[in-house]
């Protein structure tokens, strides 16, 4: 049996969690030995090539193209899991939720302060560029999610427990320190 | 003088003063009750249900029930432990609770105790209400977003005069803390920071301050929530 296979992406989150992956330090030449990475920003993989075993997704869903990518995440890997409090409950790009979509559409591009020479008042609309969703979702409310590991970003040590554990088999340690939510 | 009586408290044998509220009896025997709408010097009002213990096999709130003779009380098992996983989740998921961007994160008591019950993602639907931050106080900032009415500052903040300073308004699912106008416009720098203090999470913040300690060291980084009345026994 080959390695286990990892991909991970970065819906409406940024990035943060997975810098705090990289946070490992010198642990990612073990997890190398460990896991093969396909589809994920740290290789530059755009497209699966494989299915794979674990699906690491940051951030939430605010538009369909978040949608879309976990629901391919959903297909292609066994297991899913929620890594920060973006994915979680949607973050801080959810504190729109309560704004109605047409306010923040038009503060963004046609009310706000820092908007310049949009004298025809346009909001973005191209077909090609994907329709932002009426509030921001938590992952687990699209599509099934096996595990959440909370935290902004989650501490290092709790992404490396957690993959060590699902990958070892082992039960994972959760000391106070690491389980934390900012 | 007082009396003693006696009660056990997941099987161990304790002495309480008679009259005592089990949460207060369980402190001075060094067993952690967890509590939230509860604050030292207030008069209880039982609304948070966090402190749900069984007393004789039923279920009670720890914080309005007072003790007596030959009491049996359990604080831990499987049951108890979910119930109040629900209410610190049902907490979460009623407001908009944003902790990364919270100034009271990691001195807040709520998500102490999801800190504490090892809470990864509530089993609810988040509801994200539509709720208004009140900066009209030129010393404080009532974030309703945040607010879980406890009633703590209600019921424990008077000025010099005895007159509270914050007030239910409104009803039902819209009800909200407000802050006297009046009375709230000349509020002391001391009473801002007590109001603050009171409240278990950030609903209440003295203006022009925050994150003023920094993460790794406020008062539930690396402590849970308990662990000093823990600690005596």
């Amino acid at each position: 049996m080959g390695k286990p296979v990892v991909a991970t992406t970065s819906l409406a989150g940024c990035f943060g969690c997975h810098m705090s992956l990289l946070d490992i330090d010198e642990r990612i030449l073990e997890l190398i030995d460990l896991v093969e990475f396909n589809k994920s920003p740290i290789n530059d993989i755009k497209k699966f090539t494989k299915k794979c075993d674990i699906g690491l997704i940051e951030g939430g869903c605010c538009n369909s193209e978040n949608v879309h990518v976990l629901k391919d995440f959903r297909e292609q890997c066994k297991i899913l899991i929620s890594v920060g409090e973006c994915a979680i409950m949607g973050g801080l790009p959810a504190m729109r939720n309560g704004i109605p979509i047409k306010e923040c559409l038009e503060e963004a591009y046609i009310n706000g302060p820092t908007v310049l020479n949009n004298t025809e008042k346009i909001i973005p609309n191209d077909p090609e560029i994907p329709i932002m969703l009426n509030k921001v979702y938590p992952c687990h409310e699209i599509v099934k999610m096996d595990y959440h590991l909370p935290g902004c970003p989650p501490r290092a040590d709790l992404i490396w427990e957690a993959l060590v554990a699902l990958i070892t088999g082992n039960e994972m340690k959760l000391p106070y320190e690491v389980v934390k939510f900012d | 003088m007082n009396q003693i009586v006696n009660i056990t408290i997941d099987g161990i044998e304790c002495m309480a003063q008679k009259g005592q509220y089990i949460v207060d009896a369980a402190k001075d025997n060094g067993i952690y009750i967890p509590t939230l709408c509860n604050y030292p010097g207030v008069k209880p009002r039982g609304s948070c249900r966090i402190c749900t213990v069984k007393v004789n096999g039923r279920l009670m709130t720890a914080c309005t029930t007072p003790v007596s003779e030959n009491m049996e009380i359990i604080n831990e098992d499987p049951e108890l432990a979910d119930l109040r996983k629900a209410i610190i989740e049902l907490f979460f998921i009623e407001g908009n609770h944003f902790c990364p961007a919270c100034e009271k994160s990691g001195n807040c008591e709520l998500q102490a105790l999801a800190y504490r019950y090892k809470i990864m993602v509530p089993r609810f639907p988040y509801a994200f209400p539509q709720r208004e931050l009140d900066a009209s106080n030129p010393k404080l900032v009532k974030d309703q977003n945040r607010c879980i009415l406890c009633k703590r500052c209600i019921r424990g903040i008077h000025d010099e005069k005895g007159r509270t300073i914050f007030a239910y308004r409104r009803r039902g699912t819209h009800v909200e803390i407000g802050v006297d106008p009046k009375i709230g416009k000349d509020l002391s720098d001391d009473l801002a920071q007590k109001s603050m203090d009171i409240c278990p999470v950030g609903a209440l913040l003295v203006r022009e301050k925050g994150f003023d300690v920094p993460i790794g060291e406020r008062k539930y980084d690396k402590q849970s929530i308990g662990s000093d009345i823990e600690e005596k026994r």
